[in-house]
């Protein structure tokens, strides 16, 4: 590989940690906070780690973590600087982030317009609101092309060849940069910070600027648990449960 | 089976620590949670140090994380380097021995004792892990008493001549370095003993792994077998200087042990809690039933004294205020404490509590080990005692 310099900006999350087995009550639109832990959406630090990678191969890249949240996701900046980012921006907002993808999109965009990175980097989708919107529509915004579910990417005299994960394979694209990539589950498994590093972090230039968010036209109604699982039933036992537990498969579980 | 483990902090001691305090105990718990638990168990009953985690506890800067950032350490204070080795323990005993026997053992008297040559040599490789280190102080007949010690170091026209046995080495077999405690003067004159770095590939060095063990089976136990070993005089650690260097050296472990036990109390008092809540007897969960809900507040309250005990001597340690004594009192406690409780939850585990799929009886058979080593439970009792009577009653 070549060595390249560029300069990459990953845009990262502020999640419940995925082993947080979250709660609100009744009628509630958001999640109860006490006692959830948060961390980088596991996606976005695919995302971060390709970017370290990247400039670490690279000879003056930058890279910049940039996200939109309250003042708590200063913490969350604060990891991925502890990993190894060399600077962070958050674009403040009161209260909780928006569910509306294109409102995020766009004070996203405004600020990435301000900005001479080459490269944007997401996580596919924020392991949270699942919605796979925000990175594409800031592509969109911005007019730079997008290639998104990739799981891994090399830069190459500014022509970025990315590998997408599609059904029963993978495809093979390439971009002329400035261009938008999200990133799948695939050959960035991010590092552990060095404990020095978390030290270091402290020291990193972490720039709060008060967000441009649009109002949302998504409105969160109402949240549900997961029905409750039934308990498991014993059909009985050896061969001649099989008729009965095909037909169950079949006309209840509409499985086969 | 427990979920991911979370800590215990019932008096919200989190809010005493540093926001970077907070994420090097997170990053190194998170780093046990997916390298050491999968694996432990197993290495545990093939009775084997897993070494390969050894890269990866240089490479974030578990090893000799105190030390400074010339050396290729971390330069943290000492509330972070206790919680390193809380979650370090939390997974196995072995593995934070393997941590402080390479840092305080070995890092630190290199550093406090050791020439410029010896620190350029071994510190920063030390530091990666590319290096290990063992510390030879105790001997067959002299373990509580070190200063009777009999391996001796006969001064020679170039150099030195070491001869003796050390025994209950820490990482021994792996070592490529052994800081090894001798007597240069008469045998019982405690101001005469000095340390030496000895490579372990000179002339008439062996170690021998310590068979039959039924504690701390993940780790390197060995004997130390010193036959004629010729030293240059470069091998002595030029500023240590009688028995108190050596203590100056178990000072820096055994603070990190009276956190290490804290993480392995937490870790048996998280499994036996989820346990209690899931095991239905007689129709409900014996969570439910008041032994148990005693058995667990005994053990909450216990680890909540525990943990704020290290950390006020942490920062006694950070402050430089920090005396041997106050350290003797929180290792005697802490371990002790947490014997209890892994004995308590490998009982509430019932028979499951006996098999290797759970933690507790691990823990209470590594703890057996770490109420003897860094000085005996009895000892540092007679340590407070001389303390407060100004009456040594060794
Ligand atoms: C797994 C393991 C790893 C170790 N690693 C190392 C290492 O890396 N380097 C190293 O140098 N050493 C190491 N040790 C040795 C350890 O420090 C000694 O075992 C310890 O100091 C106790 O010495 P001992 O076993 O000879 O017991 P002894 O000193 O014989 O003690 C036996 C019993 O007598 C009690 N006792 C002793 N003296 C008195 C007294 N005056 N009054 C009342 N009671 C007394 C003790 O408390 C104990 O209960 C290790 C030990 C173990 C088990």
């Amino acid at each position: 590989m070549e060595y390249v310099s560029l300069d990459i900006i990953v845009c990262l999350k502020r999640v419940p940690d995925t082993e947080t087995r979250v709660r609100f009550s009744d009628g509630a639109t958001a999640i109860e906070p006490e006692g959830v832990k948060y961390i980088v959406s596991p996606y976005d630090e695919f995302a971060l780690e390709a970017a370290l990678r990247t400039t670490e191969a690279g000879e003056e890249g930058q890279v910049t973590v940039m996200t939109l949240g309250n003042e708590d996701s200063q913490e969350t900046l604060r990891v991925a600087l502890a990993a190894g980012a060399d600077q962070a921006v958050l674009l403040r907002v009161q209260g909780s982030v928006t569910m509306d993808g294109l409102a995020t999109a766009k004070a996203l965009a405004a600020e990435l317009e301000t900005r001479e990175d080459q490269l944007v980097l997401f996580g596919v989708k924020a392991a949270d609101d699942d919605q796979q919107q925000v990175g594409p529509m800031v592509a969109t915004l911005l007019g730079r092309p997008c290639a998104s579910n990739v799981t891994s990417f090399e830069v190459n005299g500014g022509v970025i060849r990315c590998n997408r994960g599609v059904e029963g394979g993978t495809e093979v694209v390439e971009m002329d940069l400035p261009a938008v990539v999200t990133l799948t589950k695939g050959a960035f498994e991010l590092r552990y910070p060095s404990l020095k590093g978390i030290m270091a972090a402290k020291r990193k230039p972490l720039d709060v600027k008060d967000a441009d968010l649009p109002a949302s036209r998504l409105v969160v109604q109402r949240l549900d648990y997961p029905p409750e699982r039934a308990e498991g039933r014993i059909l009985g036992e050896g061969a001649e449960a099989v008729p009965e537990l095909v037909r169950l498969l079949r006309d209840e579980a509409n499985v086969l | 089976m427990a979920g991911k483990f979370q800590g215990i902090d019932f008096y919200d001691v989190d809010s005493l620590l540093s926001e970077e305090e907070r994420m090097i105990r997170d990053t190194v718990r998170e780093w046990v949670e997916e390298r050491v638990m999968p694996i432990i168990g197993k290495a545990y009953i093939d009775r084997r140090f897993p070494k390969e985690l050894i890269p990866e506890l240089g490479e974030m800067g578990m090893l000799g994380p105190t030390l400074p950032e010339e050396y290729g350490c971390a330069g943290l204070n000492n509330v972070a380097y206790g919680l390193i080795c809380q979650e370090l323990e939390r997974g196995d005993s072995g593995i934070r021995s393997f941590a402080s026997v390479q840092g305080a053992l070995v890092m630190y008297p290199l550093l406090t004792f050791g020439s410029d040559e010896h620190k350029q040599e071994w510190l920063p490789k030390l530091a990666t892990g590319e290096k290990i280190g063992c510390f030879g102080l105790s001997e067959p007949d002299y373990g509580s008493n070190p200063g009777g010690m009999i391996t001796t170091a006969k001064k020679t026209d170039d150099g030195w001549l070491l001869n003796g046995v050390k025994m209950w080495i820490t990482n021994g077999s792996m070592a490529d370095v052994a800081i090894i405690w001798a007597q240069t003067g008469e045998i019982g004159d405690t101001d005469a003993i000095r340390g030496f770095v000895v490579p372990t590939d000179v002339d008439g060095f062996t170690a021998r792994d310590q068979k039959g063990k039924l504690s701390l089976l993940a780790s390197d136990t060995s004997e130390l077998h010193l036959e004629d070993i010729h030293l240059p005089d470069s091998a002595l650690l030029p500023e240590s200087g009688g028995l108190k260097s050596p203590l100056m050296c178990l000072t820096q472990a055994r603070f990190g042990i009276t956190f290490g036990a804290v993480g392995a109390a937490m870790a048996c008092f998280d499994e036996a809690r989820s346990y209690s809540k899931q095991r239905l007897m007689f129709g409900k969960p014996i969570g439910g039933k008041q032994i148990q809900q005693i058995r667990l507040a005994d053990m909450l309250t216990s680890i909540t004294q525990a943990q704020l005990l290290c950390l006020q001597l942490a920062k006694l340690k950070d402050a430089g205020t920090m005396t041997p004594q106050q350290v003797s009192l929180a290792k005697r406690a802490n371990v002790n404490m947490a014997c209890d409780i892994a004995r308590e939850a490998r009982r509430l585990l019932g028979a499951n509590g006996i098999l290797v799929e759970y933690h507790s009886m691990r823990h209470m058979a590594n703890l057996e080990s770490v109420y003897t080593y860094e000085g005996t439970h009895d000892i540092h009792g007679l340590i407070l005692g001389q303390a407060v009577t100004g009456i040594a009653a060794y």
